[in-house]
């Protein structure tokens, strides 16, 4: 009982981390329409740009966090008006093949500039908590804290701003939104800006449970993808609930399979769900 | 000077691979519309299969099975050809993105299983001794018969493409991948003609795995980079010209020729950042292919291009009838 | 002095021309109907206004304004509003949340246009907090209109505002249409329905294959034979 609990306490913060990174890419694909293959890789960019503040400036990571963000959202925004944005003409596909260019180079940047070994914000073991036999880390509180505060602020700008509406209403039609009179290209950067900045925060959030490598951000990929598609694609809430689901579900396999395939199972509810149910297990929206 | 003849053949033999991978993407993307990013992991397949039926027996992993290399590159086919039929039952009624999330996917696990599943893959140490075609005969010097075996398989299957392409069926796959709902409305099972495709890419895929091991003799997860892989391949079939398999052929030499040559130029950097020259060099293709999607998106020779030579050379034919 | 007028234009999709001359003008105040046979263009006119077909030859004026081949933010701008036929409110939004979405480009207080639509409409009031895509294909068509009145346009344009609704609910529309006309807001509209448009509208043009083939007004075009015989089934 106490094994399930401790596994129900990784997987949520796991999950948290994973939301974090499948709403940002469940809101992009819902108004650009294509799946964002470099989403991963923005997650490796966040963390690495709060390293860079970690270390020239010798702060703690939660100062350097929104940093980080910012950095990330930026390049985020740029990498959109100068690749993707003369793409959009095209079919969605072009955009798909481009962010995997798009991935392959954010990586291998990374690479380059820092190596390929890991990396930590700080060094030496944080002791864990002990509470009623069950270990928590305060990193974990962080995380799952930061998650819950983040979906709040997301929920609330979504619902309660103009371009949060106009988000929502680019991702119901967007080609209804432009003769509306909406500014399309200046929701698309807000896109960018808020997808690419919970992607740094999940990076970040993820460097802190573990450490900085290059891949790490790839690595998730496909947990986030499967998350968004539990959640049914262009719903930012389905892929909140895809994310804890989907780091749950991995934790609790650990028992019964080598950790190293925690994606395969990803993987494996994913296809589940695309056979019983395609438009995700939440109600789904019509495609 | 005979070093560097060698180099050539051997060089070109690796190109003839990337060519066959080129072709299979073609039939999958560029005649179909179908985006498939685990390349790598159907290409790995195949030669990790082949690589346990032919080569010795040996403790290091399961299987050394002793088969003849023919045996090999059959099964390398088949088993790609199967586990692209499962992903594609799947994925291809849904919607096309599904498809390409679905392949990493395939490709992930792949990938796992290659470095965790020492038993059966030799794990992270790779699998040796991988037997090489007509090393007894030629005494040692078997590269120029591997590349005449190559070119002739290259040559079945461009052929095999090019009839396929003008066939009925080719038409079918272009007219699901321009405007389904006509496809649909005429009575063709789309999604049928889709996994068709999908199957008959993954299965060329699993051959080119598999005559990469054999030329090889050893392979490792290292070898199978399987985004490295994958991706070198998009690059050259979208710089060829998708939808145009001597595009795809040619996008395979002028692409490695480019990645080779960035290996040159990185050779030249710093020892210190010598480590690190695999990542420029990626940056420099992903550069080329951005550039390329913005600027060429139709590649050095386009679909349209063989469009209106078929046209030409029918309306010869209507000619002389 | 015309509000809008779109002289001889040339356009279409790609290298076909669907429009081969159209001329039409709207005067402030006026109801206008376009009919004509399916594939006529009567659509496709109404979109190369708004910006979403490309013209080719001939321009389009608003206002003394040339606004030929505008982008169609720019048009709304410009003070046109456009209610397209089909899929024409953001389902997943409120009611309300969709009409303030008719106010995007807006950066004053908004609030007496909205109060406006809600009193043209009070059903609208009354679900203003549903999701527009849970209401009926009367009320979507509502919805959509009075995001269109959110910018207090000088011009609505309507592509075919009855297009699938239950026959009680046609009058229902047509009304509806003439309550905004009442407000001072003009109105260029492409119907099916068109012995009704027609009854309703102060002018008409009848398109074919492209080009003007009648113009008039509405009750003349009702009554000429000619036209009676090819649209209003006799």
């Amino acid at each position: 009982m106490i094994d399930f609990l401790q596994l129900t306490i990784y997987g949520i913060v796991l999950g948290s981390i994973i939301s974090l990174g499948a709403v940002g890419l469940s809101l992009i694909y819902g108004i650009l329409r294509f799946p964002h293959f470099a989403h991963g890789d923005l997650f490796t960019l966040g963390a690495y740009m709060a390293f860079v503040v970690v270390v020239f400036f010798n702060v703690p990571v939660l100062v350097a966090l929104p940093f980080g963000v910012a950095l990330t959202a930026l390049v985020a925004v740029a990498i959109d008006q100068t690749v993707y944005r003369r793409l959009r003409k095209v079919k969605p596909v072009i955009l798909l093949i481009a962010s995997v260019g798009i991935a392959l180079i954010l990586r291998s940047v990374i690479q380059l500039v820092w190596g390929s070994g890991n990396r930590v914000y700080e060094a030496g073991i944080q002791m864990p908590h002990l509470w009623m036999g069950l270990r928590i880390q305060n990193d974990h509180l962080i995380i799952v804290g930061g998650t819950i505060l983040l979906v709040i602020a997301l929920h609330l700008f979504l619902q309660k701003t103009k371009v949060g509406k106009a988000m929502r209403a680019m991702s119901d039609n967007s080609d209804l939104a432009q003769v509306t009179g909406i500014d399309v290209n200046r929701i698309i950067i807000w896109t960018w800006i808020i997808g690419g900045g919970l992607a740094a925060v999940a990076g970040i959030f993820l460097a802190m449970d573990t450490r900085l490598h290059p891949v790490m951000g790839w690595r998730l990929l496909l947990p986030v993808f499967a998350a968004a598609i539990l959640g049914g694609i262009g719903r930012p809430y389905g892929a909140i609930a895809g994310g804890i689901i989907i780091g749950l579900v991995q934790e609790y396999s650990t028992p019964f399979l080598s950790p190293a395939y925690k994606p395969a199972i990803a993987f494996a509810l994913m296809i589940l769900v695309l056979i019983v149910r395609p438009t995700g297990i939440f109600v789904g929206r019509k495609v | 000077m005979l070093g560097l003849i060698d180099y050539a053949i051997f060089s070109l033999c690796i190109v003839g691979i990337y060519g066959l991978l080129s072709l299979a993407l073609n039939i999958q993307w560029g005649m179909t519309g179908l985006f498939n990013i685990g390349i790598g992991a159907f290409f790995a397949i195949g030669g990790y299969t082949s690589g346990i039926l032919t080569s010795p027996e040996t403790t290091a992993h399961v299987g050394g099975f002793g088969m003849p290399i023919p045996v090999g590159l059959l099964a390398a086919m088949v088993l790609s050809a199967a586990i692209g039929l499962l992903v594609g039952l799947v994925t291809l009624n849904l919607r096309a993105d599904y498809l390409a999330i679905a392949t990493i996917g395939i490709a992930e696990i792949i990938r796992l299983i290659l470095q965790n599943e020492g038993w059966l893959t030799g794990g992270v140490r790779g699998m040796a001794n991988i037997p090489r075609p007509f090393e007894q005969i030629t005494g040692g010097q078997f590269e120029w018969a591997f590349l005449v075996m190559l070119i002739v398989i290259i040559g079945v299957v461009f052929l095999a493409l090019e009839a396929a392409r003008t066939s009925a069926w080719g038409r079918v796959l272009r007219a699901v991948r321009e405007n389904e709902p006509t496809a649909l409305a005429s009575g063709k099972d789309a999604t049928r003609f889709r996994l068709e495709a999908f199957v008959v890419g993954c299965a060329i895929m699993g051959l080119a795995g598999a005559l990469y091991a054999h030329l090889f003799s050893f392979i490792s997860p290292e070898a199978f980079e399987p985004m490295l892989a994958t991706f070198l391949v998009w690059v050259m079939l979208i710089a060829g010209g998708s939808g145009n398999n001597k595009g795809a052929l040619l996008g395979a030499l002028v692409i490695w020729a480019i990645w080779s040559g960035t290996q040159i130029l990185t050779g030249y950097l710093p020892a210190e950042l010598a480590t690190r020259a695999g990542a420029l060099r990626i940056i420099l293709i992903g550069v080329l292919l951005i550039v390329l999607l913005v600027t060429r998106p139709e590649g050095m020779l386009s679909e349209e291009s063989d469009r209106r030579r078929d046209r030409r050379r029918e309306e010869r034919e209507d000619l002389k009838d | 002095m015309s509000l809008l007028s779109v002289e001889g234009i040339y356009g279409g999709y790609g290298d076909v021309d669907i429009l081969n001359g159209v001329n039409i003008h709207v005067d402030p105040g006026e109801i206008v109907v376009i009919i004509g046979p399916n594939g006529a263009g009567k659509s496709t006119a109404m979109k190369a206004v708004f910006g979403l077909v490309k013209v080719r030859e001939g321009r389009i004026v608003y206002q003394d304004k040339p606004i030929t081949n505008l982008r169609p933010d720019q048009v709304v701008k410009s003070g046109i509003c456009y209610v397209p036929q089909e899929n024409n409110v953001f389902p997943t939004l409120t009611v309300q949340e969709n009409l303030e979405m008719g106010a995007f480009i807006r950066n004053d207080d908004y609030s007496a246009d909205l109060k406006k639509v809600y009193e043209l409409f009070p059903v609208l009031h009354e679900k203003r907090r549903q999701q527009a895509g849970a209401l009926s294909g009367g009320q979507r068509q509502m919805v959509a209109m009075g995001r269109a009145l959110m910018l207090d346009p000088k011009l609505i344009l309507l592509d075919e505002p009855t297009a699938g609704l239950a026959p009680a609910i046609v009058d229902l529309m047509f009304e509806n249409i003439k309550k905004i006309n009442g407000l001072g807001v003009s109105i260029l509209m492409v119907e099916q329905n068109a012995k009704q448009a027609l009854a309703m509208s102060h002018r008409g043009y009848v398109l074919t294959t492209g080009r003007n083939r009648f113009e008039d007004t509405g009750k003349n075009l009702l009554a000429n034979r000619e036209v009676a015989e090819m649209f209003l089934g006799g």
